[in-house]
């Protein structure tokens, strides 16, 4: 009995684990290739951020690579230097995210005060120095614009999600392959087609709905696939407990699948919203621009953040480009709020 | 008072049947019809705009993609004479968007190993979120990002890439104007099209078979011979998949495009100079100022550049699907 309550004496080891030398060395290499980087620099004519950013990942490269080739030889080498090259290019993509945001951010919030998010521009013109005008009216023409299109492609994208994971008729195999079709559609195609099938043949001229109608076709693939996912998800013991117990396939699907997906669907909802929030291109063709509020939807121009920010863009001068940045701020923060909410709608997972 | 005699009743046997409920047929027939607006959406894309587009296509013929011409002008009699080429424009919009992908394909590929290989699962997280961050900014954030902070960057890049490689005929610079080129347009598309490319990769990587990945590393693989031998064989079709997913994209790309790139009607293979085009943010271009003839040239290009995109796009799910698929 004695023997079998003795504590084993063999801890389990881990080879594959750092050891503290391997830490010692791996910290010894990053100093080492940061003092070449530097000397290198200060030495010979190869100046600025980018020589510095390369400097320091060839030299890391190459002086880590004599540490390893010491340890576990030349395959050895091979592997280190695979894992600093995939991280090379994690960091690449990260260094231009972060050069984005840092740019909005700093050149954004100089533009940003009250009048800003609360008048319209009827009085201002982008030229007129920062302080005078706002862009309200283009923050209520762009929410009016997402919820036209949330009305059409909500329930069209929902739809069609339905059919190809609660119905999967025939034509599903069909319905799929051109739902990613028109995930592909170019934008400004989404902004001629509305202005070639309506405007150039209807009495119809631009307005929000047209925008709308043409934001639809861009914003309905990004709910379908998303919707698609979520549906495939629900656990089909659900939908069977429903059926088994004589509930109709509507209402199986009316009362149990869809309410056990509701998050998701919000999740697909929202995605599609920050997938059109920022179309640009479109609007052009189908809204155009105005200076104030337009709460008619079927009639008359109406300004969105988009188009401020392209105009701005194109005005060209510090006071229109500074309202150009502080607009794209005001988009991207209520792109990043949506963000945020369809990553805690969708990590919930499906109710069991 | 007599009780009476219990009734027989005698239960009538349901009819069985597998013909659905009134209730289940009009609810299949309605996400049916509904399910049908992808098709019909697409098609009447393609209807108007060759409606629309048919003057031009008629009057055009095949110069229409083949001519790099674009005006109006009038004769001598008044009337309006139009020539209508795309071929700068066609053969600009492959350029920029080769550019993009020869920048995008290896930093995604790279980018999709390390999330799905090395990276420790906190830093994976962060990155995972940034790259899904990336794909919902707006383009036209890009294109300002594009405009005032890679600008002055990639001009500096661009003389470098000159000075180093100007013998090459595609890095050669007549004029030393190295702004607005299809380069830096490149650059940003390819910024736009990285999240794509790299979550599909990371998909297809992810599902590499795990006996296959155990049975390399049992042979004694360190982890770099495992990808070799084993992720990018198997993920190859999807990282190829995911890049023409990518180059869908960036063929349609208009206002972040426009913002940085100096369109020109000439066909132009100098990538760093100052002179390129793309079919999209051509049409932006020009339609401000288009008469009644134009607009019918413009509609035409949308429905070139619509059936262009739309070939990709098939291209690349097909390669898509088959590669995810195998995984299964």
């Amino acid at each position: 009995m004695s023997t079998i309550s003795q504590k084993p004496s063999v801890a389990p080891t881990r080879p594959w684990a750092a050891t503290p030398r391997d830490r010692a060395m791996t910290a010894l290499s990053v100093a080492l290739s940061i003092l070449a980087t530097l000397t290198i620099v200060a030495v010979t004519p190869m100046k600025g951020k980018l020589a510095y950013f390369f400097l320091f990942f060839i030299t890391w490269f190459i002086i880590d690579s004599l540490f390893v080739v010491s340890k576990s030889g030349s395959k050895g080498v091979k592997d280190s230097l695979a894992a600093k090259v995939t991280l090379f290019g994690g960091v690449i993509v990260s260094m231009a995210v972060f050069s984005i945001l840092w740019a909005t951010i700093s050149n954004g919030v100089k533009g940003i005060n009250l009048a800003f998010v609360t008048q319209n521009m009827r009085e201002a013109s982008l030229f007129d120095p920062i302080g005078k005008g706002g862009i309200l009216h283009a923050i209520l023409g762009t929410v009016i614009l997402i919820v036209i299109a949330i009305i059409f492609s909500v329930p069209m994208g929902i739809l069609t999600a339905l059919y190809l994971t609660e119905i999967k008729g025939r034509a599903a195999g069909i319905i799929q392959f051109l739902v990613q079709a028109m995930s592909g559609v170019p934008s400004v195609v989404a902004g001629l087609f509305i202005y070639a099938a309506i405007i150039l043949n209807t009495p119809l001229r631009s307005s929000t709905f047209l925008g709308g109608l043409a934001l639809t076709i861009l914003m309905v693939p990004t709910v379908t696939r998303t919707a698609q996912e979520v549906l495939n998800l629900v656990p089909s013991d659900l939908r069977e407990a429903g059926l088994a117990m004589g509930a109709t396939q509507w209402k199986t699907v009316a009362l149990v699948v869809v309410p056990a997906a509701r998050s998701g669907l919000i999740t697909a909802t929202i995605l599609g919203v920050a997938r059109i929030a920022g179309e640009t291109a479109p609007l052009l063709f189908t809204v155009g621009v105005f200076d104030s509020y337009n709460f008619n939807p079927f009639k008359g121009d109406s300004g969105t953040i988009p188009t401020v920010v392209w105009a701005g863009l194109m005005g060209g001068t510090p006071e229109s480009i500074q309202r150009a940045w502080s607009a794209i701020l005001v988009l991207l923060i209520v792109v990043l709020i949506m963000f945020v909410a369809a990553r805690a709608f969708g990590s919930k997972q499906p109710k069991r | 008072m007599s009780i009476d005699a219990p009734v027989k009743v005698t239960p009538e046997a349901r009819k069985i049947t597998t013909k659905p409920r009134v209730s289940d047929q009009i609810f299949r027939g309605i996400v049916t019809a509904f399910s049908f607006s992808a098709l019909l959406i697409l098609s009447l894309i393609a209807i108007f705009l060759l409606l629309k587009g048919f003057t031009t296509f008629k009057e055009q013929g095949l110069g229409f993609i083949t001519h790099f011409e674009w005006s109006v002008t009038q004769d001598e009699a008044g009337k309006e004479v139009a020539v209508f080429g795309l071929q700068a424009m066609l053969i600009g919009t492959v350029v920029i968007s080769f550019v993009a992908l020869a920048i995008a394909v290896p930093l995604s590929v790279l980018t999709a190993l390390f999330l799905t290989f090395y990276a420790p699962e906190r830093v994976k997280k962060v990155l995972v979120t940034i790259v899904d961050l990336m794909a919902a900014f707006p383009s036209i954030l890009y294109g300002l990002w594009g405009f005032f902070v890679l600008m002055p960057m990639a001009e500096y890049w661009a003389k470098l890439i000159q000075k180093w490689l100007g013998w090459i005929y595609i890095f050669d610079v007549p004029q030393g104007v190295y702004s607005r080129s299809p380069f830096i347009a490149g650059i940003v598309l390819s910024v736009m099209i990285i999240p794509i490319i790299t979550s599909v990769s990371r998909e297809v990587f992810s599902q590499t078979p795990l006996d296959r990945i155990q049975a390399a590393y049992a042979l004694g693989a360190t982890k770099w011979g495992m990808i070799r031998a084993v992720v990018l064989p198997f993920g190859a079709g999807g990282v190829v998949g995911g890049s023409m997913l990518g180059l869908g994209r960036a063929f349609g790309e208009t206002v972040a495009v426009y913002s940085v790139l100096n369109i020109v009607f000439r066909t132009n293979f100098q990538i760093l100079f100052t002179q390129g085009g793309n079919v999209a943010s051509m049409i932006i271009q020009k339609w401000g100022e288009a008469g009644k003839t134009e607009i019918s040239a413009l509609m035409a290009a949308g429905l070139v550049l619509f059936i262009l995109t739309l070939i990709v796009n098939f291209f690349a799910n097909f390669v898509v699907t088959r590669a995810v698929k195998s995984g299964r």
